[in-house]
């Protein structure tokens, strides 16, 4: 385990630095066996888990300064509060934290874009279809608000919680998503 | 799964209790935000390659972003007494469990499977330069609307003239 954090610990500096993270790639046990086989992470492991760092530091620098858990899924119905007179998005609640969300919505644009201008060759565009962003997410905007939370509000922030309504709902989202991807894949739908 | 109380919505969000308050919310984000971006979740792709057991590397992050939070809250909640720039209670993020989180949970994972994005990965991605992204924000600020509105009306029908929740 010491061994590890050690190497995540260096994987950082490595990223830092702008060395290949392929190269530092492949945690290994003392034997020399691969703990991780490289077929499951060609591109690594450390890049994920040390981004997966900075999502979880995000969310605790604004918890311990504020008392608030933010997830990002709510800024949907609390911006719609603007331009909507439905009940529903007009709850106190919402009308009380639409100001910080949309300031915490333009911090999540801007930090993605400080990691582009220093880790990224400029502009990174999605070859994944409109159709399929379109429509998924239509799903993503029904079913985040109806469930309650997303991947950050639930798998982040609930998980860390230990709730057991956000480990139920992960776990649901979790396997739907695999199955769906999977069959679409299978029709041949690419990307 | 009844036995988690309904809290309070992510505190008050009484904002403005510090002039340090919103620059702090924008900061934080900054972090989570660059966080998605390095870890790749900005990427449709990457997601999808998850979905399609050719990369784990999801794992990694969402795990990650669990122990800092979880480790946070699990701290912060004992020894901590209150927020400085809001004054709110650390709470951990406890929801009411019903058939709601099921349904949306199962429609949210069709969402994700079919086009690799969630909530906030979708607003990074727009960071990173990925315009085309603006289809699914569109399709996600749609489905919160067609939500909503089929919700109140909903509620409107069963019951006379009381808000749902």
């Amino acid at each position: 385990m010491v061994d590890a954090l050690t190497q995540v610990a260096g994987a950082g500096a490595g990223a830092v630095a702008g060395a290949n993270l392929a190269e530092t790639a492949g945690l290994l046990l003392q034997s020399g066996e691969p703990l991780l086989p490289p077929e499951y992470f060609p591109n690594g492991w450390e890049r994920y888990a040390i981004g997966g760092l900075f999502v979880g530091l995000g969310v605790a620098i604004i918890y311990l300064a504020s008392g608030i858990i933010a997830g990002a899924s709510t800024f949907l119905e609390t911006t719609l509060s603007y331009v909507s007179d439905l009940p529903r998005f007009n709850r106190g609640k919402y009308l009380r934290s639409r100001d910080w969300r949309v300031v915490f919505t333009v911090g999540i644009v801007g930090g993605a874009a400080i990691y582009a201008l220093l880790f990224q060759d400029g502009a990174w565009t999605t070859a994944v279809q409109p159709w399929r962003l379109f429509a998924g997410g239509i799903l993503v905007g029904v079913g985040t608000r109806l469930g309650k939370g997303c991947t950050s509000g639930h798998g982040v922030c609930g998980v860390g919680s230990a709730s057991r309504t956000s480990l139920v709902n992960v776990a649901t989202f979790m396997l739907i998503a695999v199955g769906t991807a999977q069959l679409v894949a299978a029709l041949g739908v690419s990307p | 799964m009844s036995d988690e109380r309904a809290v309070t919505d992510g505190g008050s969000g009484e904002a403005a209790q510090s002039p340090w308050f919103l620059p702090v919310v924008l900061f934080g984000g900054m972090v989570f935000g660059f966080g998605l971006g390095f870890s790749q979740m900005a990427r449709p792709e990457v997601v999808l390659d998850f979905l399609q057991f050719e990369d784990f590397g999801l794992v990694f992050v969402m795990g990650g972003a669990a122990v800092v939070t979880g480790t946070t809250f699990f701290l912060a909640t004992r020894l901590l007494d209150r927020a400085p720039l809001t004054g709110d209670a650390y709470t951990r993020r406890l929801k009411s469990f019903d058939r709601n989180v099921l349904v949306g949970g199962g429609i949210f994972g069709v969402g994700w499977g079919l086009s690799g994005i969630c909530p906030g990965a979708a607003y990074a991605s727009l960071g990173v330069g990925n315009v085309t992204i603006l289809w699914a924000i569109a399709g996600m600020f749609l489905g919160a609307y067609l939500q909503g509105w089929w919700r109140a009306r909903d509620a409107t029908s069963t019951t006379t003239a009381t808000s749902a929740d």
